[in-house]
């Protein structure tokens, strides 16, 4: 009864202050997230700037691309009255001569030939050549002068692939990346037989980095079991063989593997003495000869060695929790010993196999130096491909289409690992 | 390493082959860093055993002539630059995450973690251009903001890892002794999440230090990092002091490791976590 009547009479609970206890603890909440998003934001932000909104714009560049557009704006105006069956009409001629005059005075004709050059290949010089001659034409008739310069402008597909470009925003660098391309009535086609290579590229970057998490779950099991299992102090010793790798530059690591798979190095040396030169015969030949350097078996081995510790960490760590006793259960209740660890030891360590199987994975699928030191032409992944498009061909639009497939594969997996593991208890070395 | 008196002869077999099996996977592992060690000091200007004789000269090569020692001294600028924003910058967004369970949260982390998911020629690519609008593509600048942005997931996860078992009564327990924020957090959780903090900070030095592609869109002539020089240098044609740039990482990453187990073992042993 004495506590009833201390208690005010609506019957809430109150702080010291008399504010309702309810309220009091909202607020205190509510200060806790005010604070933990002060302290989140500033790495949300710049993470958002310096990396997140970079990537965006490169994936807009995938699909927008002006430099037709915005070059040759009269003749794509021209082009709209055009039925796409004959050759366009003498206004629109006149109108790409204006435009090719005010290109070659800006000094875009290049870029015009460039991306044009895309869709119809040897178009570029001929292009950049026009643009040249165009200045001597002041009068009309246009229409034969312009094919008299070059008779590629006598061609239907010409102008249907300019019509194509009137709009900035294309998805001729998404199909070329699928092997697609448009067709002259604009619908969408395979490309023919000898242009389609990304699909294989796409193909053997995932093949590879299959074939690597494979072979880092078949040697990295055995090791995360023998080092779980293993008294503490002889774990140490043998954990620093791991742990040293994986501290290692990725790129000295490389520059190891290339130097030692060099054709007189140490490792062809090596298999000639111990006689496992078969090995060769076996995976890496050129040419009908057996070769380490520049083959697929040397891209998959040294890739194998770079991702193996990432394999068996995550194993490793989820063997170390599991208690003897189960196999010892197991065993107990008639179990042979292959039959219990096959049944009872091996399902639960399937959240680390999956962790480290999908990390490797993941990382796998963006390999560029290792395959471009150690491996061959036919050896180069998406990332490799996105390396000479930038560097190479300065094509940026190229390079941005493969970015989004190679961005969508690691996405889709992490989202996976998310999900099944959680990245809130990835864990490294 | 003798085995069990009560061992089937299954066992026993399957006992030795699982440590030969190991045996050979580690040698693997370890074979290619030890081989290229010797190498560096060979006389002569190939890489194959025997060695006709030893020289240091690809050291003196390295640390005298100003392409590789230029090299050296960018990579430690641009790498401790780095290693100062991530950590600082990470350790504060690690203490946020801990601190409440809010809406949206696993969003957020996986946007923080991106960075080290995506592939990197992803981000080459978009910093690149993005960099470029801004005025910081090709300056010193543009690489320790990139390298940046690939090095807080490390801290990140470090300390999000040592404050997954910090025990939040200590804060508590500071306060109603009468401590101001700041002190707790310098005098209580500061002590506790060093070693999160130490080995999130040499992850961060590491994966720029080694960082190449970002290095080969944004970097200048005058900012050409250690690992640069040692790509190009590659494709154009191997010169041993190559050798002995690998021989001086290889120590350097001796050197980190060997300081993240220390720190690894304080503190299991200053929380009493047996691992």
């Amino acid at each position: 009864m004495a506590m009833a009547q201390a208690l005010p009479h609506d019957a809430t609970m109150r702080t010291a202050d008399g504010t309702p206890l309810k309220v009091a603890l909202a607020r205190a909440e509510r200060r806790e997230k005010l604070k933990a998003f002060a302290l989140v934001s500033p790495l949300f932000a710049f993470i958002v700037l310096s990396f997140v909104f970079p990537i965006l714009v490169m994936l807009y560049n995938a699909a927008h691309d002006p430099d037709v557009a915005d070059n040759m704006p009269l003749t794509i105006a021209a082009l709209a009255q055009w039925d796409g069956k004959d050759l366009p009409s003498e206004e629109v001629y006149a109108a790409f001569v204006t435009d090719m005059k005010a290109a070659q005075q800006n000094r875009q004709v290049a870029l015009i030939g460039k991306r044009l050059n895309y869709e119809i290949s040897g178009i570029r010089s001929k292009v950049i050549a026009t643009g040249r001659k165009v200045g001597a034409l002041d009068q009309p008739p246009f229409k034969e002068a312009v094919i008299a310069i070059d008779p590629i402008w006598g061609e239907t597909e010409t102008w249907a692939t300019i019509e194509r470009s009137s709009s900035a925003y294309t998805p001729f660098y998404m199909l070329s990346m699928l092997d697609m391309r448009q067709a002259v009535d604009g619908s969408v086609e395979r490309q023919p037989q000898e242009r389609r290579i990304y699909i294989d590229v796409l193909k053997r970057t995932l093949g590879i980095s299959l074939l690597v998490t494979l072979m880092t779950l078949i040697f990295g099991y055995p090791v995360a079991y023998l080092l779980a299992t293993s008294p503490q102090k002889t774990a140490s010793i043998l954990m620093i063989f791991v742990l040293l790798p994986f501290w290692t530059s990725l790129l000295v690591r490389t520059t190891a593997w290339m130097i030692l798979m060099q054709d007189d190095g140490v490792f062809s040396q090596f298999m000639s003495i111990t006689g496992i030169t078969w090995l060769l015969n076996l995976f890496g030949q050129i040419d009908g000869s057996p070769r380490l350097f520049h083959t697929r078996f040397a891209t998959v081995v040294a890739m194998m060695h770079i991702q193996l510790p990432f394999t068996l960490l995550p194993i490793y760590s989820v063997m170390k929790t599991i208690s003897p006793n189960y196999m010892r259960a197991a065993k107990s209740l008639g179990g042979t010993p292959f039959y219990s660890f096959v049944r009872v030891y091996m399902p639960q360590t399937l959240p680390g196999v999956a962790a480290g199987c999908l990390l490797t994975f993941i990382l796998s699928l963006g390999y560029f130096i290792t395959p471009a030191l150690v491996g061959g032409p036919s050896d180069q992944m998406i990332s490799g491909f996105i390396f000479s498009a930038t560097n190479n061909e300065n094509n940026w639009g190229k390079a941005s289409a493969l970015g989004v497939i190679l961005l969508i594969a690691t996405i889709i997996l992490y989202y996976v690992y998310n999900k099944l593991v959680g990245i809130d208890r990835m864990k490294l070395g | 390493m003798a085995v069990p008196s009560y061992y089937t002869r299954g066992e026993t077999v399957a006992y030795y082959a699982l440590r030969a099996f190991v045996g050979l996977v580690l040698l693997f592992l370890i074979s290619p860093i030890i081989a290229i060690m010797p190498l560096s000091f060979n006389s002569e200007t190939f890489f194959s055993y025997p060695m006709p004789g030893y020289s240091l000269r690809w050291y003196d090569d390295f640390f005298l002539n100003p392409r590789w020692s230029g090299a050296l001294k960018v990579s430690f600028i641009v790498a401790l630059a780095t290693t100062a924003l991530a950590t600082f910058l990470g350790t504060l967004a690690a203490l946020g995450l801990a601190r409440v369970n809010f809406y949206g949260k696993s969003s957020v982390m996986a946007v923080l973690i991106s960075p080290m998911i995506v592939p990197v020629i992803i981000s080459a690519v978009g910093m690149f251009k993005f960099y470029a609008l801004l005025g910081v593509a090709g300056t010193r600048l543009g690489i320790i903001l990139a390298h940046t942005a690939l090095a807080t997931p490390f801290v990140v996860i470090t300390v999000t890892a040592t404050l997954s078992s910090f025990d939040k009564t200590l804060m508590r327990a500071g306060a109603s002794c009468g401590a101001a924020p700041h002190t707790v957090f310098f005098k209580v959780v500061m002590p506790l999440i060093l070693p999160g903090m130490i080995s999130g900070a040499l992850f961060a030095f590491v994966t720029s230090f080694d960082e190449v592609i970002v290095v080969l869109f944004l970097a200048s002539p005058e900012d050409r990092t250690l690992p640069l020089q040692m790509f190009s240098g590659i494709r154009e044609m191997i010169s041993p002091t190559i050798t002995a740039a690998a021989t001086v990482l290889v120590l350097i990453s001796t050197a980190l490791l060997v300081t993240v187990e220390l720190l690894r073992r304080r503190s299991e042993r200053l929380r009493g976590v047996r691992a």
